[in-house]
């Protein structure tokens, strides 16, 4: 099974991502799946590692509900870490994907999480469209690669 | 899970390198990481001990080109071979498109194979996989060693049921790109399939 991201959806959580960014007073907001692929960023984005920053909030995301695990719990749902400049919340949304915000001095966590729980209910909205839009839907790119591309993929 | 952004029009997947502790896991990852073309690569990531041991997970993200237009991007895990991380170890298969299993080649380690093997197959079944039903490669590595077992020794004792299967030296690169490859095509090619 497949995780598919139509352009749409890709404009509406966007849309969400960018508004929490200026919301909250972030430097950037970016959500990932479980497995830390970046789904949408927003902010200043051009000087980060999106990618490492992705896999490492998964893992940090993943090795903390297994800690809630052992106590009962289902999840921890929000994180926080701070540092001396920035600091980083990580909120799982409706079980699904991760909502990472980078701020500093010029925000604080009360406003932060104030904004988060607003946009996560916008993206909660969202996802549930999509998972309803998967269902209904028939085509896949896959559909229109054939196992010769594959092939010719790998060919030296 | 595989991840198909037609936005940013790519197709995602994760790969996972298993195996028992000093098998030669991350030896593989930092050697695609060596040889790949900085274009094509992310950075390296290693969560080890202090002595270089995996203690979480090691992570390459990898672009092998384009296929109608989609780039494919491939995810690198390798887990911690350590028994004891076996926590971990559940975590990092989450989501897993294919499986490379390392096996190390040493005669004295054929238990350990053994036992990751069988830990594999526990851990993907936890998580509702079945190891016969994903994309799944076999390497027998350190094949260097004068103490190795036969490739048909490896063969009966671990992959009875035939699976692609690459010799290699991770440590000088032989078969590392050989098993990263056609790991890389059963995935796109079970993604076909699926659909």
């Amino acid at each position: 099974m497949s995780f598919v991201l139509h352009e749409q959806a890709y404009r509406q959580i966007k849309a969400i991502t960018d508004r929490l960014n200026r919301d909250a007073n972030a430097k950037v907001v970016f959500l990932i799946d479980k497995n830390g692929l970046l789904i949408a960023s927003s902010g200043d984005v051009q000087n980060m590692d999106t990618t490492s920053l992705g896999s490492l909030a998964a893992g940090n995301i993943a090795a903390t509900t297994g800690l809630a695990q052992l106590l009962g719990e289902r999840e921890f749902s929000n994180l926080f870490h701070e540092g001396e400049r920035d600091n980083i919340h990580l909120t799982i949304v409706d079980s699904r994907v991760i909502l990472v915000l980078i701020f500093d001095k010029r925000s604080s966590l009360g406003l932060v999480r104030l904004r988060v729980k607003r946009s996560s209910e916008e993206l909660k909205r969202v996802f549930d469209e999509m998972e309803k839009d998967n269902q209904k839907e028939e085509g896949s790119i896959f559909d229109d690669i054939s196992e010769d591309d594959i092939d010719n993929l790998f060919a030296d | 899970m595989s991840f198909i952004n037609y936005s940013s029009r790519e197709i995602n997947c994760k790969i996972v390198y298993y195996g028992p502790g000093l098998c030669g896991k991350t030896t593989n990852l930092q050697y695609i990481y060596q040889k790949t073309n900085p274009d094509a690569k992310g950075k390296l990531i290693s969560l080890a001990t202090e002595t270089e041991r995996t203690l979480f997970f090691d992570f390459l993200p990898l672009s092998l080109g384009e296929i109608r237009g989609f780039k494919t991007r491939f995810h690198l895990y390798t887990v911690p071979g350590q028994v004891f991380y076996d926590a971990s170890r559940k975590l990092i298969l989450k989501g897993v498109d294919g499986v490379v299993f390392v096996a190390d080649s040493q005669i004295e380690r054929m238990e350990a194979n053994h036992e990751s093997l069988q830990n594999l197959r526990d851990n993907l079944a936890e998580q509702g996989y079945d190891l016969d039903a994903i994309p799944f490669v076999m390497q027998y590595n350190k094949r260097d060693l004068p103490n190795a077992a036969t490739p048909e020794q490896l063969r009966a004792e671990l992959n009875p049921r035939g699976v692609p299967e690459f010799e290699a030296v991770a440590v000088s690169g032989k078969g590392v790109f050989d098993t990263l490859k056609a790991t890389a095509k059963l995935v796109l090619t079970h993604l076909k399939r699926g659909t």
